[in-house]
């Protein structure tokens, strides 16, 4: 099949790229622009891995087509931390509280669905500053973790919402 | 010793940064130029010769490459090399539905996709065998030629102290029956592979397997390229629990794909073939007879098991064994017998998952003590308590016993729990179950004999006060890493996130055998501490000189080496570096380790079960069971668990809580079954591994017993916590209805048969389990007699010679 330019607003940079309009968004975030923190665990909408938001929704982007997402911005594991990455005179880049409290908490084991769990965390967090047990359970129901048990992933999530909110 | 600066402190791991900005590199994250796509073909059949493979079609088809078949790579290969029976991909015949069969490469996935289509494959078909009871009748074909009976891949026979004797003093009897029901490890990660074979001759794999070292040696075998001309990179994995810890069809395939075409070749699974790449846990039916008296002490066990292997051996020989080798270590068995099947059925290959043939034979004894506590009217907490292995003690199998913290773990559950005040009294469908268990910290033998270390670390110093630690270890999420970072940081004196970590990697790494039997830390710690040590030595007494102080008064630490006694005198670290290469030279040390010998007895069957050190656990679960619809909704797990010393204390409760999550997916509901050789759930939506929604709160309690030989004092924390779990569940739901569950999972559906309300013409039922083997199937039981017979028959004569 012929590739198609498309234009993508990733972690804050228009991107053109050439790609077959019926790969999804996760194949051309990996494939097509080297994005490859996101990650997949069955390209079939069964596991999270993929989760990015799409205008601050956390999607599946095993599930999405590009063409879905026009102008709409995307935001990858590789976005989470202060944009602005490297540029002169920024000091360097500001870790997101998520970002921390994962590491502190422990909340990565073999770190495989960390980047959809932070990114459905991050959803949570941008509509709900204090949100509950049930709430983070509910947020992150639709991404499997295999190591963890998903108690130190709470453990962080409530952190990070601790420390967002100055706390 | 002196207070420890960076052990046992609640740091980062210092992988974590990597895994939390999306830059650690998976295999399936690697791409190169030039990069060709593989897949691999799988059979469609259970069982059947293979009449007709051409690949003309397929390998005529735009954008295809290369095409390799099983024939280009005649040699056997295997994990265990004492029973290799498969070759890469399959020669002549298929033995289980998705054993590969083709390797294609092409220019990109689509057209690999494609392309599959047109390999032109026949099959004539034999007669599947899928069943334990099936396996065992000589009058079906053989699935491997070489089962000499039936068809039987192994069968162990081990006997300790006197039985009979046993059996004669005992007050009370036991005998009790269990079937623990095969699943498997799903990752998130799905197997991955990259190859690379270079113009100069060499061949590159970076794969996300857990045993880069074992790996290496059937590359070798498979595609006769001298071993020093091929290097493997083990990436970090997005998760293995066992289950890319066999060398498998895409790695051989992407390599000689790659030598073919001499073009990087990937290939990585989707979630389909990753539930028929399996290994995963064998189901297993086994029988215990127990016999007690009357204050409960064992006088004798008697354990059977009967495991379903699927096509390949695997690690099949030492699964057989570990089903009978850790029976004796947490409680006093005074005489013990243990006879081990494992069959050959047209199933995806059985292999080790965490706990490794131990979880199974755990799940039926802890059950079984329950039963028998019920039966005396003991406390079924305080009862275990009583019958305690001890510390610094032999097992009747010869198995030495160093640090043991059982007890304690069952203190500090009976204080954080009150199950002893609660087990009993709640109301019905309301339910509390304990359990114990132990696990290896490593094998005491190595898959293939020989007398080398089994983890070896080298570590460098440099000039600008930097550490680099290189050891062969595969990071699989459970932070092997960080512990390497730490205990070289521990004792060097500086910060772990200051070390860099180069492992799994047979070209710059010492040989580590891999991660699996929850080795690494206690072997690999040993090994990096003893490379370390070396290191610290030179650094004190180059600070030693410069202070003109002795050197036991100085102490490395927070990147200073500093005098004990006044904090104002010290040489700075990277001081002491440059002093100690101006008078040592280049600073670099290797250390390793080996096991200890006479840790385990001398009999043939022996190499499996002695480790240098055991870890102890013990859980207790709180479940509700819905009495209408047969809904179990276990509310809390806690499990104590005896790890040594905590080197990492967040890591040991991820490692404790991820065991407990994994041990109620597999009683609660996980199931790798097939239907005609079909797996029934081959997707994560159909298998299904709990969510957030249905994880139950997990409760970890870390108790330390220093062991005096664990780098630091650590043991194991990966494997054992799962063991515990599992019966403690059973035991709950006991509790709540009065039902015994003797088999996995406990479904909803099986509730309501027990409680007799699944239709209008139900009883109830005390007990859900088999009755026997067989189930009524005549033939299957007659197999068996003759087996047990020639068993018996085999014994006698040896015990008459
Ligand atoms: S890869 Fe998208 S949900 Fe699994
Ligand atoms: S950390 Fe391994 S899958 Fe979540």
């Amino acid at each position: 099949m012929t590739k198609q330019l498309l234009t993508l607003n990733v972690n804050g940079e228009s991107r053109t790229v050439a790609a077959e309009p019926h790969h999804t968004l996760l194949e051309v975030l990996r494939e097509e622009l080297q994005l490859t923190g996101t990650k997949h665990g069955c390209e079939l909408g069964e596991c999270g891995a993929c989760t990015v938001l799409v205008d601050g929704v956390a999607v599946l982007s095993c599930l999405t087509l590009p063409m879905q997402v026009g102008d709409a911005i995307v935001t990858t594991v590789e976005g989470l931390a202060d944009a602005g990455a490297g540029a002169p005179g920024r000091e360097a880049r500001k870790l997101h509280p998520l970002q921390t409290a994962f590491a502190e908490e422990g909340a990565a084991q073999c770190g495989y669905c960390t980047p959809g769990m932070l990114m459905s965390a991050k959803a949570l967090l941008d509509g709900n500053p204090s949100p509950t047990r049930d709430d983070m359970a509910q947020a992150i129901s639709g991404n499997l973790c295999r190591c963890t048990g998903y108690t130190a992933i709470y453990e962080a999530i409530d952190s990070a919402a601790r420390m967002a909110r100055g706390g | 010793m002196a207070e420890l600066s960076v052990l046992g402190k609640r740091l980062p791991k210092v992988n974590s940064w990597a895994h939390l900005t999306g830059s650690a590199k998976y295999a399936d994250d690697l791409f190169l130029p030039r990069m060709l796509y593989g897949r691999l073909l799988r059979s469609t059949q259970a069982h059947a010769r293979i009449t007709k493979l051409d690949v003309s079609r397929a390998l005529a088809h735009p954008g295809v490459v290369a095409i390799v078949t099983g024939p280009d790579m005649p040699e056997t290969i295997g994990i265990m090399p004492s029973v290799q029976d498969e070759t890469a991909l399959a020669i002549d015949r298929v033995r289980y539905v998705g054993e590969p069969v083709a390797a294609i490469a092409a220019i990109d996935e689509d057209t690999a996709f494609e392309a599959m289509s047109l390999i032109d494959v026949e099959y004539d078909p034999l007669p599947p065998i899928l069943t334990i009871e099936d396996a065992l009748r000589e009058d079906l074909p053989k699935i491997h030629e070489k089962s000499r009976r039936a068809n039987i891949f192994k069968e162990v026979h081990l006997s300790f102290g006197d039985l009979d004797a046993g059996f004669a003093s005992a007050d009370h009897m036991r005998d009790d029956w269990f079937f623990f029901e095969g699943n498997t490890h799903a990752p998130i990660e799905s197997h991955s592979a990259v190859a690379s074979f270079e113009g100069d001759g060499k061949l590159t794999i970076w794969t996300c397997t857990q045993v880069p070292h074992y790996l290496h040696r059937e590359l070798e075998k498979a595609l006769g390229l001298p071993r020093a001309k091929i290097r493997v990179v083990a990436t970090p994995s997005g998760g293995g629990f066992g289950g890319k810890s066999d060398p498998f069809a895409h790695e051989f395939a992407a390599c000689l794909l790659s030598m073919r075409t001499k073009r990087p070749v990937k290939i990585t699974l989707d979630r389909e073939e990753v539930f028929y790449a399996h290994r995963g846990r064998h189901p297993v039916k086994m029988r215990i007879k127990t016999g007690v008296k009357q204050d409960g002490e064992i006088t004798a066990v008697h354990f059977q098991s009967w495991l379903d292997g699927g096509a390949y051996s695997s690690y099949g020989i030492a699964t057989t064994y570990y089903t009978g080798a850790l029976m004796t270590v947490t409680y006093r068995i005074p005489a013990y017998k243990f006879d081990g099947v494992r069959v050959y059925t047209n199933k995806p290959p059985c292999g080790p998952k965490r706990g490794h043939g131990t979880t199974q034979p755990r799940y039926a004894l802890e059950c079984q003590l329950d039963k028998i506590a019920v039966d005396l009217g003991f406390d079924a907490l305080e009862y275990r308590k009583r019958i305690l292995q001890p510390a610094n003690s032999r097992t009747v199998n010869e198995l030495r016993i160093t640090s043991m913290g059982l007890g304690q773990c069952l203190d500090e559950l009976g204080a954080k729990t009150k199950y002893s005040e609660r087990h009993g009294q709640l109301p019905r469908g309301k339910g509390v179950g304990i359990a114990g268990s132990a696990y290896i910290s490593g094998a005491g033998l190595p898959i293939y004999w020989n007398e080398m270390p089994h983890s070896g670390a080298t570590v460098k110093l440099d000039r600008g006060g930097g550490v680099t630690v290189y050891c062969g270890t595969a990071e699989i999420g459970q932070g092997s890493d960080n512990m390497l970072a730490s205990v070289a940081a521990e004792c060097l004196g500086v910060r772990p996130e200051d070390v860099h970590v180069v492992s799994g990697d047979t070209s710059l790494a010492p040989v580590d055998l891999g991660s699996y039997s929850s080795r690494v830390t206690f072997m690999a710690g040993n090994a990096v501490k003893d490379a370390a040590w070396k290191l610290r030595e030179w650094l004190l007494d180059a600070a030693s000189e410069r202070l003109a102080i002795p050197r036991e008064c100085l102490v490395p630490a927070d990147r200073r080496i500093t005098d004990l006694r006044d904090p104002e005198q010290f040489v700075t670290f990277d001081d002491a570096v440059v002093l100690a290469e101006a008078k040592h030279g280049t600073l670099s040390a290797a250390g390793s380790y080996r096991p200890p010998q006479g840790i385990g007895g001398g009999y043939k069957g022996a190499g499996v079960g002695p480790s240098p050190a055991y870890s102890f656990q013990a859980s207790v679960a709180e479940v509700s069971v819905d009495l209408e619809t047969g809904v179990v909704t276990v509310d809390r797990i806690t499990t104590a668990h005896d790890c040594g010393r905590a080197l990492s204390p967040a890591n040991v409760e991820g490692q404790i809580e991820g065991s407990a999550y994994m041990g109620y997916g597999e009683i609660m509901g996980e199931e790798q079954v097939f239907r005609g050789g079909l797996h029934k759930k081959p997707s994560l939506l159909d298998y299904k591994i709990p969510t957030s929604l249905d994880t139950p709160e997990l409760e970890a309690i870390i108790v330390e017993t220093i062991d005096k030989e664990g780098p630091f004092g650590a043991k194991e924390a990966g494997e054992g916590p799962l063991n515990s779990v599992i019966p403690a569940i059973a035991n709950a739901v006991y509790d709540a209805i009065g039902v015994r569950f003797d088999e996995t999972p406990i479904t909803a559906d099986k509730v309501l048969a027990a409680l007799g309300k699944r239709d209008n013409r139900g009883m109830p039922k005390d007990r859900i389990g088999p009755e026997g083997m067989g189930d009524g199937q005549e033939a299957a039981n007659a197999a068996l007699r003759r087996l047990s017979f020639t068993t018996e028959a085999r014994e006698k004569k040896k015990a008459n010679a």
